[in-house]
């Protein structure tokens, strides 16, 4: 298990370089999405930055306004699954390189990930002040309409751990993991 | 004065009161009680350095002391607030019911609490933590001389994963003890990877199906270390955190021996034509803490 650290924006090549249970370390910029940023882009909208070679991050956070300056105080991530209905056709048109969530995501967006060069990253769920203490900056924010929770926000992160749980081979560790388990309690039943 | 008046005057001085829960709802949002951090950081010697399951151990480990240093939410999700009273009898509970409802309105400006109360027809969130149903109180009388509050955060997350079982049923077995274990571990198959484990299971056998549910809660209210009185249920709560553990899921669902911290397991008597298995799944943000409080709402004693 390999510690690997990742500067965004990331090439394909890169991506396709990670393997399941890798950990990373990511520097750079991150764009948070969730339901109302994917849902909006699947209808038609197209998004108010370059995606192109990003990580959209699943979080909603909690941000303060001090001065002029949006300061984070708490952003874990939220649960993916409620985006695998879109995550796909993001990751095929705006060319994304990877998503941040927790609780991994379907065939639909494994099946991206690998045609299209992309990782989904799992964030420890809950950790809410150790993933707000590597997001240094706060750049800007789009789409407010949405609510703040909802918004696309510009972090600027330093060392942003995750680890690859579906990588660009078709390898997913929460399948994995699922029928490991399964067969291991079948076989301890009572 | 009206009687209300009166009783409240007597009883519980509105600000000393309104101060403690206030402090109570501080200290559980940010303070994990330390029978939950001895469980997680006590798991991290199972699990293989440098695995993915003891990174996930180790980033709730610093997550845990950031959030108390800080004084911060634990997790973005302040969850459900539930408060669980016991009161002497002639306690003004309404009362009590007014004033910690306003701790919790304060709260919410604060920050201690996310504001997580929504309008299940409109959407619309009422931005305070209050509306119907929000927050939720238990109420219970009690001969001693004093009241006992004690208040639980559940999150989103792993409330989605809690469930009830109906048995007999096809996969699991028939209404009896193999046929309970078989459905709890089910329920932990199932929650793996979604509400943040490793988790804490709080289990109801019998009861109605609002009621197991009920039940299921409080048992999250008991220590993590106790000992089950009726020895039954405490080995069936041995046998499934074992098991549980052999399952290879992991915190996470990264894989590895740390699934479920605990297992606590309670009984209520059923119908001869029910029998429900319900499972209340607590993610590691166990957030649950107390007081004693004299009766005019000064702490006598923090308990967890
Ligand atoms: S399940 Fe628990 S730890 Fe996970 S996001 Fe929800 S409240 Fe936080």
């Amino acid at each position: 298990m390999a510690l690997v650290k990742l500067a965004t924006p990331i090439d394909e090549a890169t991506i396709r370089t990670l393997h399941v249970g890798d950990s990373v370390s990511i520097t750079g910029r991150l764009y948070t999405g969730r339901d109302a940023v994917h849902h909006r882009i699947h209808t038609g909208t197209r998004p108010p930055v370059d995606l192109e070679g990003q990580i959209i991050y699943h979080c909603g956070p909690v941000m303060v306004k001090e001065g002029d300056q949006w300061v984070c105080k708490a952003a874990g991530p939220t649960t993916s699954s409620r985006e695998e209905p879109y995550q796909w056709e993001v990751m095929r048109d705006y060319k994304i390189r990877g998503v941040i969530g927790k609780g991994g995501m379907g065939e639909k967006t494994l099946a991206a990930c690998k045609e299209y060069g992309a990782v989904y990253l799992h964030a420890i769920g809950g950790a809410a002040q150790v993933c707000a203490a590597s997001i240094k900056r706060v750049d800007g924010v789009d789409w407010m309409d949405l609510g703040s929770p909802e918004a696309i926000w510009h972090l600027w992160v330093e060392d942003f751990m995750a680890i690859v749980t579906m990588d660009s081979h078709g390898q997913s560790l929460h399948k994995n993991v699922f029928e490991e388990s399964k067969a291991r309690i079948e076989a301890m039943k009572a | 004065m009206s009687a209300t008046a009166q009783t409240i005057d007597r009883i519980s001085p509105e600000t000393t009161l309104f101060e403690s829960i206030l402090e109570l709802i501080r200290r559980t949002s940010t303070q994990l009680p330390d029978d939950v951090v001895r469980a997680v950081t006590g798991a991290r010697k199972n699990e293989v350095e440098g695995s993915n399951a003891d990174f996930a151990l180790n980033v709730i480990g610093c997550n845990i002391g950031l959030a108390r240093e800080g004084s911060l939410p634990l997790c973005q999700d302040t969850g459900t607030i539930l408060f669980y009273v016991h009161t002497p009898a002639g306690y003004d509970q309404l009362a009590f019911e007014e004033i910690a409802t306003e701790a919790v309105r304060t709260a919410t400006k604060k920050g201690y609490l996310r504001q997580n109360s929504v309008d299940s027809i409109t959407g619309k969130n009422t931005g305070d933590n209050t509306g119907p149903g929000s927050p939720v109180f238990h109420f219970h009388q009690w001969r001693e001389p004093h009241v006992e509050v004690k208040v639980m955060l559940k999150g989103g997350g792993c409330e989605n994963m809690n469930v009830q079982y109906s048995l007999p049923h096809p996969a699991l077995g028939d209404r009896d003890l193999n046929g309970v274990e078989n459905a709890i571990l089910d329920c932990v198959l199932q929650a793996q990877g979604q509400g943040c484990g490793p988790g804490i299971l709080g289990v109801c056998i019998g009861g109605d199906r609002g009621t197991g549910y009920g039940f299921a809660k409080e048992q999250l209210l008991r220590l993590l270390d106790d000992a089950n009185p009726d020895p039954v249920l405490a080995e069936l709560e041995e046998r499934v955190v074992d098991k549980a553990n052999q399952s290879g899921i992991g915190p996470m669902g990264f894989g590895g021996k740390t699934t479920l911290l605990a297992c606590k397991i309670g009984t209520r008597n059923r119908l001869p034509a029910s029998f429900f298995v319900s499972i209340a799944y607590m993610c590691w943000a166990y957030r649950r803490r107390g007081a004693e409080l004299d009766l005019s709402g000064n702490v006598t004693e923090w308990l967890y």
